[in-house]
Protein backbone atom coordinates (compact mmCIF):
# COMPACT_ATOMS: atom_id res chain seq x y z
CA UNK A 1 0.00 0.00 0.00
CA UNK A 2 1.44 3.51 -1.24
CA UNK A 3 2.33 5.57 1.92
CA UNK A 4 -0.90 8.10 0.95
CA UNK A 5 -3.29 4.95 1.91
CA UNK A 6 -1.31 4.12 4.71
CA UNK A 7 -1.63 7.51 6.74
CA UNK A 8 -5.48 7.28 5.61
CA UNK A 9 -5.55 3.85 7.42
CA UNK A 10 -3.16 5.04 10.37
CA UNK A 11 -5.76 7.64 10.97
CA UNK A 12 -8.66 5.33 10.93
CA UNK A 13 -6.69 3.04 13.29
CA UNK A 14 -6.35 6.08 15.75
CA UNK A 15 -9.94 6.64 15.74
CA UNK A 16 -11.02 3.12 16.46
CA UNK A 17 -8.00 2.85 19.12
CA UNK A 18 -9.60 6.09 20.83
CA UNK A 19 -13.29 4.73 20.25
CA UNK A 20 -12.74 1.38 21.43
CA UNK A 21 -10.52 2.76 24.84
CA UNK A 22 -13.67 5.32 25.41
CA UNK A 23 -15.95 2.73 25.47
CA UNK A 24 -14.36 0.44 27.59
CA UNK A 25 -13.28 3.47 30.27
CA UNK A 26 -10.23 1.82 30.64
CA UNK A 27 -7.01 0.92 28.72
CA UNK A 28 -3.72 2.39 26.84
CA UNK A 29 -4.11 5.18 24.80
CA UNK A 30 -0.53 6.43 25.07
CA UNK A 31 1.30 3.59 23.86
CA UNK A 32 -1.05 2.23 21.15
CA UNK A 33 -1.11 5.47 19.44
CA UNK A 34 2.81 5.70 19.19
CA UNK A 35 2.96 2.30 17.56
CA UNK A 36 0.21 2.91 14.85
CA UNK A 37 2.56 3.41 11.90
CA UNK A 38 5.11 0.70 12.90
CA UNK A 39 2.06 -1.77 12.86
CA UNK A 40 0.12 -0.51 9.77
CA UNK A 41 3.00 -0.66 7.66
CA UNK A 42 4.37 -4.05 9.34
CA UNK A 43 0.90 -5.81 8.39
CA UNK A 44 -0.54 -3.65 5.16
CA UNK A 45 2.93 -4.10 3.51
CA UNK A 46 5.56 -6.44 4.98
CA UNK A 47 3.87 -9.43 6.97
CA UNK A 48 2.74 -12.84 5.25
CA UNK A 49 -0.72 -12.49 7.18
CA UNK A 50 -3.93 -14.04 6.04
CA UNK A 51 -6.55 -12.78 7.38
CA UNK A 52 -8.98 -15.48 6.59
CA UNK A 53 -6.78 -17.93 8.36
CA UNK A 54 -4.74 -16.73 10.97
CA UNK A 55 -2.88 -19.84 11.58
CA UNK A 56 -1.66 -20.30 7.80
CA UNK A 57 1.40 -22.45 8.53
CA UNK A 58 3.21 -20.43 5.93
CA UNK A 59 2.41 -16.79 8.27
CA UNK A 60 4.76 -14.67 9.37
CA UNK A 61 4.59 -14.62 13.62
CA UNK A 62 3.66 -10.96 15.05
CA UNK A 63 4.16 -11.13 18.91
CA UNK A 64 2.77 -7.64 20.63
CA UNK A 65 5.18 -7.87 23.69
CA UNK A 66 3.88 -4.41 25.16
CA UNK A 67 0.84 -6.05 25.20
CA UNK A 68 -1.02 -3.35 27.11
CA UNK A 69 -1.24 -1.91 23.70
CA UNK A 70 -3.47 -4.16 22.29
CA UNK A 71 -6.06 -1.33 21.19
CA UNK A 72 -3.72 -0.99 18.23
CA UNK A 73 -3.80 -4.83 17.17
CA UNK A 74 -7.31 -5.10 17.64
CA UNK A 75 -7.72 -1.89 15.07
CA UNK A 76 -5.51 -3.42 12.55
CA UNK A 77 -7.13 -6.86 12.41
CA UNK A 78 -10.31 -4.86 12.27
CA UNK A 79 -8.78 -2.80 9.11
CA UNK A 80 -7.63 -6.08 7.75
CA UNK A 81 -11.43 -7.64 8.39
CA UNK A 82 -9.66 -10.24 10.08
CA UNK A 83 -12.04 -9.64 13.11
CA UNK A 84 -15.35 -7.50 12.48
CA UNK A 85 -15.08 -3.64 13.73
CA UNK A 86 -17.99 -4.19 15.30
CA UNK A 87 -16.52 -6.21 18.41
CA UNK A 88 -13.80 -3.67 18.49
CA UNK A 89 -16.78 -1.69 20.97
CA UNK A 90 -16.51 -4.66 23.35
CA UNK A 91 -12.43 -4.20 24.40
CA UNK A 92 -12.28 -5.45 28.37
CA UNK A 93 -15.86 -6.01 28.62
CA UNK A 94 -16.59 -9.27 30.39
CA UNK A 95 -16.97 -12.22 28.14
CA UNK A 96 -15.37 -10.16 25.31
CA UNK A 97 -12.96 -11.94 22.94
CA UNK A 98 -10.99 -8.29 23.34
CA UNK A 99 -9.00 -8.44 26.79
CA UNK A 100 -7.50 -5.68 27.90
CA UNK A 101 -4.13 -7.69 27.08
CA UNK A 102 -4.04 -10.13 24.12
CA UNK A 103 -5.19 -13.63 24.89
CA UNK A 104 -4.72 -16.38 23.14
CA UNK A 105 -7.26 -18.74 24.69
CA UNK A 106 -10.22 -16.59 23.75
CA UNK A 107 -10.49 -17.42 20.03
CA UNK A 108 -9.81 -14.28 19.07
CA UNK A 109 -8.03 -14.55 15.53
CA UNK A 110 -4.49 -13.06 14.93
CA UNK A 111 -3.51 -13.21 18.38
CA UNK A 112 -0.11 -15.61 18.36
CA UNK A 113 0.06 -15.35 22.25
CA UNK A 114 -1.22 -14.05 25.82
CA UNK A 115 1.28 -11.47 26.67
CA UNK A 116 0.89 -8.18 28.87
CA UNK A 117 3.45 -9.36 31.35
CA UNK A 118 6.75 -6.90 30.13
CA UNK A 119 9.66 -8.39 28.79
CA UNK A 120 8.77 -11.91 27.32
CA UNK A 121 7.78 -11.17 23.92
CA UNK A 122 11.46 -11.28 23.16
CA UNK A 123 12.01 -14.67 24.15
CA UNK A 124 8.93 -16.19 22.99
CA UNK A 125 10.08 -14.36 19.39
CA UNK A 126 13.35 -16.08 19.42
CA UNK A 127 11.84 -19.64 19.90
CA UNK A 128 9.56 -19.05 17.19
CA UNK A 129 12.50 -17.66 14.69
CA UNK A 130 14.57 -20.65 16.19
CA UNK A 131 11.78 -23.35 15.45
CA UNK A 132 11.36 -21.71 11.90
CA UNK A 133 14.90 -22.10 11.16
CA UNK A 134 14.90 -25.90 12.45
CA UNK A 135 11.86 -26.40 10.19
CA UNK A 136 14.03 -24.36 7.73
CA UNK A 137 10.79 -22.69 6.50
CA UNK A 138 11.24 -18.88 5.75
CA UNK A 139 8.71 -17.15 7.90
CA UNK A 140 9.62 -14.23 9.84
CA UNK A 141 9.06 -13.11 13.54
CA UNK A 142 8.02 -10.12 14.54
CA UNK A 143 8.45 -8.52 18.08
CA UNK A 144 6.84 -4.95 19.44
CA UNK A 145 8.21 -3.76 22.60
CA UNK A 146 8.23 -0.41 24.66
CA UNK A 147 11.24 1.29 25.61
CA UNK A 148 10.31 1.50 29.29
CA UNK A 149 10.10 -2.53 28.75
CA UNK A 150 13.64 -2.24 28.07
CA UNK A 151 14.38 -2.27 31.32
CA UNK A 152 13.16 -6.12 32.34
CA UNK A 153 16.40 -8.59 32.32
CA UNK A 154 14.29 -11.37 30.52
CA UNK A 155 14.59 -9.12 27.22
CA UNK A 156 18.65 -9.02 27.49
CA UNK A 157 18.92 -13.10 27.66
CA UNK A 158 16.82 -13.44 24.94
CA UNK A 159 19.29 -10.55 23.09
CA UNK A 160 22.02 -12.33 23.28
CA UNK A 161 20.19 -15.75 22.07
CA UNK A 162 18.73 -14.25 19.38
CA UNK A 163 22.26 -13.27 18.01
CA UNK A 164 24.01 -16.18 19.43
CA UNK A 165 21.51 -18.35 17.13
CA UNK A 166 22.10 -16.09 13.85
CA UNK A 167 18.25 -15.17 13.55
CA UNK A 168 18.37 -13.30 10.71
CA UNK A 169 14.41 -14.28 10.56
CA UNK A 170 13.63 -11.88 13.64
CA UNK A 171 12.76 -8.25 13.61
CA UNK A 172 12.45 -6.77 16.82
CA UNK A 173 11.04 -3.36 17.22
CA UNK A 174 11.11 -0.78 20.36
CA UNK A 175 8.50 2.07 20.33
CA UNK A 176 10.86 4.75 21.90
CA UNK A 177 8.27 7.07 23.16
CA UNK A 178 9.79 7.60 25.65
CA UNK A 179 7.87 7.95 28.58
CA UNK A 180 6.33 5.23 30.71
CA UNK A 181 3.86 5.04 33.85
CA UNK A 182 6.05 7.15 36.54
CA UNK A 183 7.31 9.61 33.82
CA UNK A 184 9.99 9.61 31.40
CA UNK A 185 12.31 6.64 30.84
CA UNK A 186 15.34 8.45 31.07
CA UNK A 187 14.78 9.52 34.79
CA UNK A 188 13.47 6.02 35.70
CA UNK A 189 16.04 4.28 34.43
CA UNK A 190 17.87 5.39 31.55
CA UNK A 191 17.71 3.02 28.97
CA UNK A 192 20.48 4.76 26.50
CA UNK A 193 21.91 4.56 24.38
CA UNK A 194 19.73 1.67 23.27
CA UNK A 195 20.78 1.12 20.09
CA UNK A 196 24.39 1.02 20.49
CA UNK A 197 23.08 -1.75 23.26
CA UNK A 198 21.42 -3.97 20.62
CA UNK A 199 24.31 -3.33 18.32
CA UNK A 200 26.45 -4.58 21.37
CA UNK A 201 24.47 -7.94 21.46
CA UNK A 202 25.40 -8.44 18.01
CA UNK A 203 22.10 -7.24 16.16
CA UNK A 204 21.70 -5.32 13.28
CA UNK A 205 20.15 -1.99 14.24
CA UNK A 206 18.16 0.05 12.25
CA UNK A 207 17.14 3.67 14.37
CA UNK A 208 13.51 5.26 12.55
CA UNK A 209 11.06 8.06 13.08
CA UNK A 210 8.68 5.56 14.16
CA UNK A 211 5.68 8.00 12.57
CA UNK A 212 7.82 8.16 8.88
CA UNK A 213 5.52 5.84 7.08
CA UNK A 214 8.57 5.86 4.56
CA UNK A 215 11.32 5.01 6.91
CA UNK A 216 9.04 2.71 8.59
CA UNK A 217 8.37 1.10 5.83
CA UNK A 218 12.17 0.85 4.42
CA UNK A 219 13.58 -0.31 7.81
CA UNK A 220 11.38 -3.47 7.39
CA UNK A 221 13.10 -4.22 3.90
CA UNK A 222 16.24 -4.00 5.32
CA UNK A 223 15.65 -6.43 8.27
CA UNK A 224 14.63 -8.75 5.45
CA UNK A 225 17.59 -8.53 3.75
CA UNK A 226 19.96 -8.69 6.57
CA UNK A 227 21.41 -12.08 6.79
CA UNK A 228 22.92 -13.91 10.14
CA UNK A 229 22.08 -11.19 12.12
CA UNK A 230 18.45 -10.27 13.89
CA UNK A 231 17.70 -6.80 13.25
CA UNK A 232 16.33 -4.34 16.36
CA UNK A 233 14.32 -1.40 14.72
CA UNK A 234 14.93 1.45 17.11
CA UNK A 235 11.88 3.99 16.48
CA UNK A 236 11.57 7.37 17.71
CA UNK A 237 7.85 8.20 18.62
CA UNK A 238 5.82 10.11 20.81
CA UNK A 239 3.63 8.84 23.35
CA UNK A 240 -0.13 9.79 22.41
CA UNK A 241 0.77 10.59 19.06
CA UNK A 242 -2.37 12.20 16.38
CA UNK A 243 -3.78 13.82 19.27
CA UNK A 244 -2.44 17.02 20.79
CA UNK A 245 -3.70 16.88 24.32
CA UNK A 246 -2.10 13.30 24.58
CA UNK A 247 1.65 13.79 23.08
CA UNK A 248 4.11 13.33 25.10
CA UNK A 249 2.74 13.30 28.51
CA UNK A 250 3.13 10.07 30.87
CA UNK A 251 -0.56 10.89 32.30
CA UNK A 252 -2.09 9.21 28.73
CA UNK A 253 -0.65 6.02 29.45
CA UNK A 254 -3.39 4.27 31.24
CA UNK A 255 -6.00 6.46 31.27
CA UNK A 256 -8.71 7.03 28.77
CA UNK A 257 -10.43 9.80 26.86
CA UNK A 258 -14.30 11.50 28.09
CA UNK A 259 -16.64 11.91 24.92
CA UNK A 260 -16.16 15.03 25.02
CA UNK A 261 -11.95 14.51 24.48
CA UNK A 262 -12.91 12.02 21.83
CA UNK A 263 -14.51 14.33 20.10
CA UNK A 264 -12.30 16.80 19.79
CA UNK A 265 -9.73 14.01 19.25
CA UNK A 266 -11.53 12.92 16.44
CA UNK A 267 -12.11 16.05 14.79
CA UNK A 268 -8.17 16.61 15.30
CA UNK A 269 -7.13 13.13 13.35
CA UNK A 270 -9.85 14.07 10.52
CA UNK A 271 -8.05 17.95 10.03
CA UNK A 272 -4.57 15.99 9.73
CA UNK A 273 -5.72 13.98 6.62
CA UNK A 274 -7.22 16.74 4.97
CA UNK B 1 10.16 -57.78 52.17
CA UNK B 2 10.06 -54.72 49.36
CA UNK B 3 10.75 -55.97 46.19
CA UNK B 4 13.85 -53.62 45.05
CA UNK B 5 14.98 -54.35 41.30
CA UNK B 6 17.99 -52.09 41.19
CA UNK B 7 19.24 -48.59 41.87
CA UNK B 8 18.88 -46.18 39.14
CA UNK B 9 18.77 -42.21 39.12
CA UNK B 10 15.32 -40.61 37.91
CA UNK B 11 16.92 -38.38 35.64
CA UNK B 12 18.23 -40.78 33.72
CA UNK B 13 14.46 -42.35 33.20
CA UNK B 14 14.12 -38.42 31.82
CA UNK B 15 17.29 -38.93 29.37
CA UNK B 16 15.89 -42.03 28.13
CA UNK B 17 12.91 -41.41 27.29
CA UNK B 18 14.06 -38.24 25.32
CA UNK B 19 16.25 -39.85 23.05
CA UNK B 20 13.00 -42.70 22.52
CA UNK B 21 10.77 -39.61 21.41
CA UNK B 22 13.36 -37.43 19.66
CA UNK B 23 13.47 -41.18 17.65
CA UNK B 24 10.03 -41.43 16.72
CA UNK B 25 8.93 -38.03 16.67
CA UNK B 26 10.50 -35.06 14.65
CA UNK B 27 8.65 -32.59 16.93
CA UNK B 28 9.79 -33.11 20.13
CA UNK B 29 12.57 -30.38 20.66
CA UNK B 30 14.93 -30.12 24.00
CA UNK B 31 16.35 -27.18 25.61
CA UNK B 32 18.69 -27.29 27.95
CA UNK B 33 19.99 -24.04 30.20
CA UNK B 34 24.01 -25.24 30.30
CA UNK B 35 23.49 -28.35 32.57
CA UNK B 36 22.95 -31.08 29.78
CA UNK B 37 24.98 -33.98 31.48
CA UNK B 38 24.00 -33.61 34.86
CA UNK B 39 20.09 -33.42 33.94
CA UNK B 40 20.69 -36.17 31.21
CA UNK B 41 19.61 -34.24 28.38
CA UNK B 42 22.91 -34.79 26.83
CA UNK B 43 21.77 -38.15 24.68
CA UNK B 44 19.34 -36.52 23.02
CA UNK B 45 21.94 -33.62 22.36
CA UNK B 46 24.26 -36.21 20.56
CA UNK B 47 21.82 -38.10 19.13
CA UNK B 48 19.16 -35.05 17.35
CA UNK B 49 21.54 -32.05 17.61
CA UNK B 50 19.77 -29.90 15.63
CA UNK B 51 16.36 -30.19 17.45
CA UNK B 52 18.41 -29.28 20.66
CA UNK B 53 19.25 -25.95 21.81
CA UNK B 54 21.49 -24.81 25.13
CA UNK B 55 20.61 -21.27 25.94
CA UNK B 56 23.22 -21.13 28.87
CA UNK B 57 22.69 -19.45 31.78
CA UNK B 58 19.12 -17.97 31.17
CA UNK B 59 16.25 -19.65 32.16
CA UNK B 60 13.40 -17.45 32.02
CA UNK B 61 14.79 -16.81 28.21
CA UNK B 62 14.73 -20.84 27.87
CA UNK B 63 11.04 -21.07 29.06
CA UNK B 64 10.00 -17.80 26.87
CA UNK B 65 12.49 -20.13 23.98
CA UNK B 66 10.13 -22.95 24.57
CA UNK B 67 7.05 -20.97 24.61
CA UNK B 68 8.05 -19.66 21.16
CA UNK B 69 8.57 -23.53 19.95
CA UNK B 70 5.31 -24.67 21.09
CA UNK B 71 4.31 -21.95 19.21
CA UNK B 72 6.07 -22.89 15.83
CA UNK B 73 4.29 -26.58 15.91
CA UNK B 74 7.80 -28.14 18.23
CA UNK B 75 6.92 -30.43 21.72
CA UNK B 76 9.74 -28.66 23.85
CA UNK B 77 11.19 -29.75 26.88
CA UNK B 78 13.05 -27.33 28.42
CA UNK B 79 14.90 -29.06 31.51
CA UNK B 80 17.38 -27.67 34.44
CA UNK B 81 17.92 -28.06 37.98
CA UNK B 82 14.34 -27.54 39.95
CA UNK B 83 14.67 -24.78 41.74
CA UNK B 84 15.81 -22.76 38.41
CA UNK B 85 13.17 -24.64 36.48
CA UNK B 86 10.54 -24.08 38.29
CA UNK B 87 11.07 -20.95 40.91
CA UNK B 88 13.23 -18.91 38.48
CA UNK B 89 11.08 -18.65 35.48
CA UNK B 90 7.74 -18.86 37.86
CA UNK B 91 5.77 -16.10 36.16
CA UNK B 92 6.85 -16.96 32.26
CA UNK B 93 5.22 -20.38 32.92
CA UNK B 94 2.34 -18.71 34.56
CA UNK B 95 1.30 -15.92 32.43
CA UNK B 96 3.27 -17.14 29.10
CA UNK B 97 2.58 -20.83 29.08
CA UNK B 98 0.10 -21.44 31.26
CA UNK B 99 -2.39 -18.80 30.13
CA UNK B 100 -1.93 -19.32 26.88
CA UNK B 101 -2.01 -23.45 27.53
CA UNK B 102 0.99 -23.53 25.56
CA UNK B 103 2.43 -27.67 24.74
CA UNK B 104 5.56 -27.12 26.77
CA UNK B 105 7.07 -29.98 28.79
CA UNK B 106 9.12 -28.92 31.55
CA UNK B 107 12.08 -31.60 33.76
CA UNK B 108 12.40 -30.22 37.03
CA UNK B 109 15.76 -32.35 37.67
CA UNK B 110 17.85 -32.18 41.23
CA UNK B 111 14.55 -32.07 43.17
CA UNK B 112 14.93 -32.36 46.81
CA UNK B 113 17.35 -32.71 49.90
CA UNK B 114 19.08 -35.75 48.10
CA UNK B 115 21.22 -33.21 45.61
CA UNK B 116 23.29 -33.33 48.54
CA UNK B 117 26.73 -31.53 48.87
CA UNK B 118 25.76 -28.34 46.70
CA UNK B 119 23.81 -27.44 49.20
CA UNK B 120 20.51 -25.17 50.14
CA UNK B 121 20.05 -23.17 46.87
CA UNK B 122 20.25 -25.90 45.15
CA UNK B 123 18.00 -28.12 46.63
CA UNK B 124 14.38 -28.00 44.99
CA UNK B 125 12.02 -28.39 48.00
CA UNK B 126 9.40 -25.90 46.66
CA UNK B 127 8.06 -26.80 43.11
CA UNK B 128 5.13 -28.85 43.56
CA UNK B 129 3.90 -26.17 45.75
CA UNK B 130 4.24 -23.21 43.02
CA UNK B 131 3.63 -25.82 39.97
CA UNK B 132 0.40 -26.83 41.22
CA UNK B 133 -1.49 -23.91 42.18
CA UNK B 134 -1.26 -22.86 38.66
CA UNK B 135 -4.13 -23.85 36.17
CA UNK B 136 -3.48 -25.77 33.09
CA UNK B 137 -0.47 -27.50 34.73
CA UNK B 138 0.08 -31.22 35.08
CA UNK B 139 2.50 -32.30 37.60
CA UNK B 140 4.09 -35.52 38.18
CA UNK B 141 6.42 -36.34 40.20
CA UNK B 142 7.66 -40.03 39.30
CA UNK B 143 8.73 -42.73 42.44
CA UNK B 144 11.53 -44.18 40.20
CA UNK B 145 13.54 -44.14 36.84
CA UNK B 146 11.26 -46.76 35.45
CA UNK B 147 8.39 -44.20 36.32
CA UNK B 148 9.80 -41.58 35.35
CA UNK B 149 10.94 -42.62 31.80
CA UNK B 150 6.75 -43.71 31.54
CA UNK B 151 5.72 -39.57 32.71
CA UNK B 152 8.40 -38.49 30.30
CA UNK B 153 7.10 -40.55 27.56
CA UNK B 154 3.06 -40.08 28.36
CA UNK B 155 3.91 -36.31 29.26
CA UNK B 156 5.01 -35.67 25.74
CA UNK B 157 1.02 -36.53 24.37
CA UNK B 158 -0.55 -34.77 26.59
CA UNK B 159 -2.04 -31.41 25.61
CA UNK B 160 -0.77 -28.38 27.69
CA UNK B 161 1.82 -27.96 30.18
CA UNK B 162 3.80 -30.49 32.39
CA UNK B 163 6.12 -30.07 35.37
CA UNK B 164 8.15 -33.60 35.95
CA UNK B 165 9.72 -33.64 38.74
CA UNK B 166 13.02 -36.14 38.70
CA UNK B 167 16.64 -36.11 40.88
CA UNK B 168 19.82 -36.50 40.82
CA UNK B 169 21.03 -39.20 43.06
CA UNK B 170 20.68 -42.98 42.74
CA UNK B 171 17.39 -44.80 44.35
CA UNK B 172 15.80 -47.73 45.02
CA UNK B 173 13.88 -49.29 41.51
CA UNK B 174 10.59 -50.14 42.95
CA UNK B 175 8.45 -50.51 39.86
CA UNK B 176 8.91 -52.69 36.51
CA UNK B 177 8.17 -52.48 32.83
CA UNK B 178 4.81 -54.30 33.25
CA UNK B 179 3.82 -51.81 36.06
CA UNK B 180 0.48 -49.86 34.87
CA UNK B 181 1.13 -46.33 34.25
CA UNK B 182 -1.35 -43.30 33.28
CA UNK B 183 -1.04 -39.86 34.20
CA UNK B 184 -3.94 -38.95 37.19
CA UNK B 185 -4.35 -42.66 38.29
CA UNK B 186 -2.61 -43.26 41.63
CA UNK B 187 -1.11 -46.76 42.28
CA UNK B 188 -2.23 -48.74 45.31
CA UNK B 189 1.51 -50.51 45.87
CA UNK B 190 0.40 -52.25 48.58
CA UNK B 191 -3.07 -52.90 50.66
CA UNK B 192 -3.96 -52.55 54.36
CA UNK B 193 -6.79 -50.80 56.21
CA UNK B 194 -5.32 -49.74 59.76
CA UNK B 195 -3.84 -45.99 57.83
CA UNK B 196 -3.39 -45.30 54.49
CA UNK B 197 0.49 -43.90 53.77
CA UNK B 198 -0.05 -41.91 50.73
CA UNK B 199 3.10 -41.25 49.08
CA UNK B 200 5.18 -39.19 46.31
CA UNK B 201 8.75 -39.28 44.62
CA UNK B 202 11.21 -40.54 46.09
CA UNK B 203 8.80 -41.28 49.34
CA UNK B 204 7.18 -43.95 48.29
CA UNK B 205 9.99 -46.28 48.85
CA UNK B 206 10.96 -44.94 52.30
CA UNK B 207 6.76 -45.66 52.68
CA UNK B 208 6.98 -49.04 51.39
CA UNK B 209 9.97 -49.95 53.80
CA UNK B 210 8.08 -47.96 56.94
CA UNK B 211 5.31 -50.30 56.41
CA UNK B 212 6.90 -53.67 56.14
CA UNK B 213 8.40 -52.48 59.63
CA UNK B 214 4.42 -51.55 60.59
CA UNK B 215 3.57 -55.05 59.88
CA UNK B 216 6.15 -56.41 62.25
CA UNK B 217 4.23 -54.55 65.25
CA UNK B 218 0.44 -55.30 63.98
CA UNK B 219 -0.42 -52.04 61.76
CA UNK B 220 -1.35 -52.93 58.53
CA UNK B 221 -0.71 -50.02 56.37
CA UNK B 222 -1.81 -49.29 52.83
CA UNK B 223 0.34 -47.99 50.87
CA UNK B 224 -0.19 -45.42 47.68
CA UNK B 225 1.92 -44.09 45.17
CA UNK B 226 0.49 -40.93 43.75
CA UNK B 227 2.68 -39.79 40.89
CA UNK B 228 0.45 -37.63 39.33
CA UNK B 229 0.55 -34.29 41.74
CA UNK B 230 -1.48 -32.48 39.38
CA UNK B 231 -4.67 -33.60 38.39
CA UNK B 232 -4.43 -35.68 41.65
CA UNK B 233 -6.70 -38.89 41.60
CA UNK B 234 -9.28 -37.78 43.97
CA UNK B 235 -11.20 -41.29 44.40
CA UNK B 236 -8.06 -43.20 45.29
CA UNK B 237 -7.73 -40.97 48.02
CA UNK B 238 -11.74 -41.34 49.34
CA UNK B 239 -11.89 -44.69 49.25
CA UNK B 240 -8.37 -44.63 50.88
CA UNK B 241 -9.65 -42.30 54.24
CA UNK B 242 -12.92 -44.42 53.83
CA UNK B 243 -10.99 -47.44 54.26
CA UNK B 244 -8.23 -46.72 56.66
CA UNK B 245 -9.68 -43.92 58.79
CA UNK B 246 -5.89 -42.29 59.17
CA UNK B 247 -3.96 -41.02 56.25
CA UNK B 248 -0.21 -39.96 56.57
CA UNK B 249 1.58 -37.95 53.20
CA UNK B 250 5.01 -38.50 52.53
CA UNK B 251 6.95 -36.05 50.28
CA UNK B 252 10.48 -34.97 49.60
CA UNK B 253 9.37 -31.31 49.69
CA UNK B 254 8.12 -28.69 51.71
CA UNK B 255 4.99 -29.74 54.08
CA UNK B 256 3.65 -26.03 53.63
CA UNK B 257 1.49 -26.34 49.93
CA UNK B 258 3.37 -29.32 49.00
CA UNK B 259 1.59 -32.65 48.10
CA UNK B 260 0.43 -33.43 51.70
CA UNK B 261 -1.91 -30.31 51.09
CA UNK B 262 -2.81 -31.78 47.79
CA UNK B 263 -4.19 -34.60 49.97
CA UNK B 264 -5.60 -32.90 52.43
CA UNK B 265 -7.63 -30.82 50.28
CA UNK B 266 -9.40 -33.66 48.57
CA UNK B 267 -9.73 -35.15 51.95
CA UNK B 268 -11.25 -31.95 54.14
CA UNK B 269 -13.73 -32.12 51.59
CA UNK B 270 -14.97 -35.43 51.41
CA UNK B 271 -13.68 -37.70 53.70
CA UNK B 272 -12.31 -35.97 56.63
CA UNK B 273 -9.77 -38.03 58.54
CA UNK B 274 -6.91 -37.28 60.53
CA UNK B 275 -3.50 -36.96 58.79
CA UNK B 276 -0.07 -36.06 59.56
CA UNK B 277 2.34 -34.96 56.71
CA UNK B 278 5.77 -36.02 56.55
CA UNK B 279 8.44 -33.51 54.67
CA UNK B 280 10.43 -30.81 55.37
CA UNK B 281 9.45 -28.82 58.05
CA UNK B 282 9.40 -25.38 56.67
CA UNK B 283 13.15 -24.99 56.52
CA UNK B 284 15.70 -24.93 53.85
CA UNK B 285 18.56 -28.07 53.36
CA UNK B 286 21.82 -28.11 53.86
CA UNK B 287 25.45 -29.32 52.57
CA UNK B 288 25.77 -32.79 53.27
CA UNK B 289 25.62 -36.74 52.36
CA UNK B 290 21.91 -37.66 50.58
CA UNK B 291 20.92 -40.52 53.21
CA UNK B 292 22.18 -38.22 56.21
CA UNK B 293 20.25 -35.43 55.10
CA UNK B 294 16.89 -37.21 54.95
CA UNK B 295 17.76 -39.08 58.15
CA UNK B 296 18.90 -35.37 59.41
CA UNK B 297 15.18 -33.71 58.46
CA UNK B 298 13.51 -36.35 59.09
CA UNK B 299 12.12 -37.77 55.92
CA UNK B 300 12.86 -41.66 56.13
CA UNK B 301 10.81 -44.78 56.92
CA UNK B 302 11.71 -43.85 60.81
CA UNK B 303 9.73 -40.86 60.71
CA UNK B 304 6.70 -42.09 58.35
CA UNK B 305 6.00 -45.04 60.92
CA UNK B 306 6.05 -42.19 63.73
CA UNK B 307 3.64 -40.18 62.14
CA UNK B 308 1.61 -43.41 61.55
CA UNK B 309 1.54 -43.87 65.20
CA UNK B 310 0.49 -40.34 65.93
CA UNK B 311 -2.05 -40.25 63.47
CA UNK B 312 -3.97 -44.03 64.47
CA UNK B 313 -4.18 -42.34 68.07
CA UNK B 314 -6.58 -39.66 67.02
CA UNK B 315 -8.85 -42.28 64.95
Amino acid sequence: METGDLKILSASVRKDILKMLELAGSGHPGGSLSSVELLVDLYLNHMNFNHLNPKDPSRDYFILSKGHACPVLYAVLAQLECINSDELCTLRKAGSRLQGHPAADKGLPGIEVSTGSLGYGLSIGVGVAKGMKTLKQPNRVYVLMGDGEQQEGTIWEAAMSASHFKLDNLCAIVDCNGLQIDGSVSDILNIDPIADKYKAFGWNVISIDGHDLNQVDKAYSDAKNTKDKPTAIIAKTVKGKGVSFMENTADWHGKTPSKEQLLKAINEIDASIK
Amino acid sequence: MVKVYGNKATRFGFGEALVELGKKDERIFVLGADTAASVAINGFQEAFPDRFANVGIAESNMLGIASGLALAGFIPFAATYGVFASGRPWEQIRTTICYSNLNVKIGGSHSGLMVGPDGATHQALEEIAIMRCLPKMTVISPCDVIETKKATMAAAYLKGPVYIRYGRESIPVITEEITPFEIGKAQIMKEGKDVCIIATGTMVYESLMAAELLEKEGINAKVINIHTIKPIDEKAIIDAAKECGAIVTAEEHQIFAGFGSAVAEVVVKNAPVPMEFVGMKDCFGESGKPSDLMAKYGLKDVNIIQAVKKVIARK
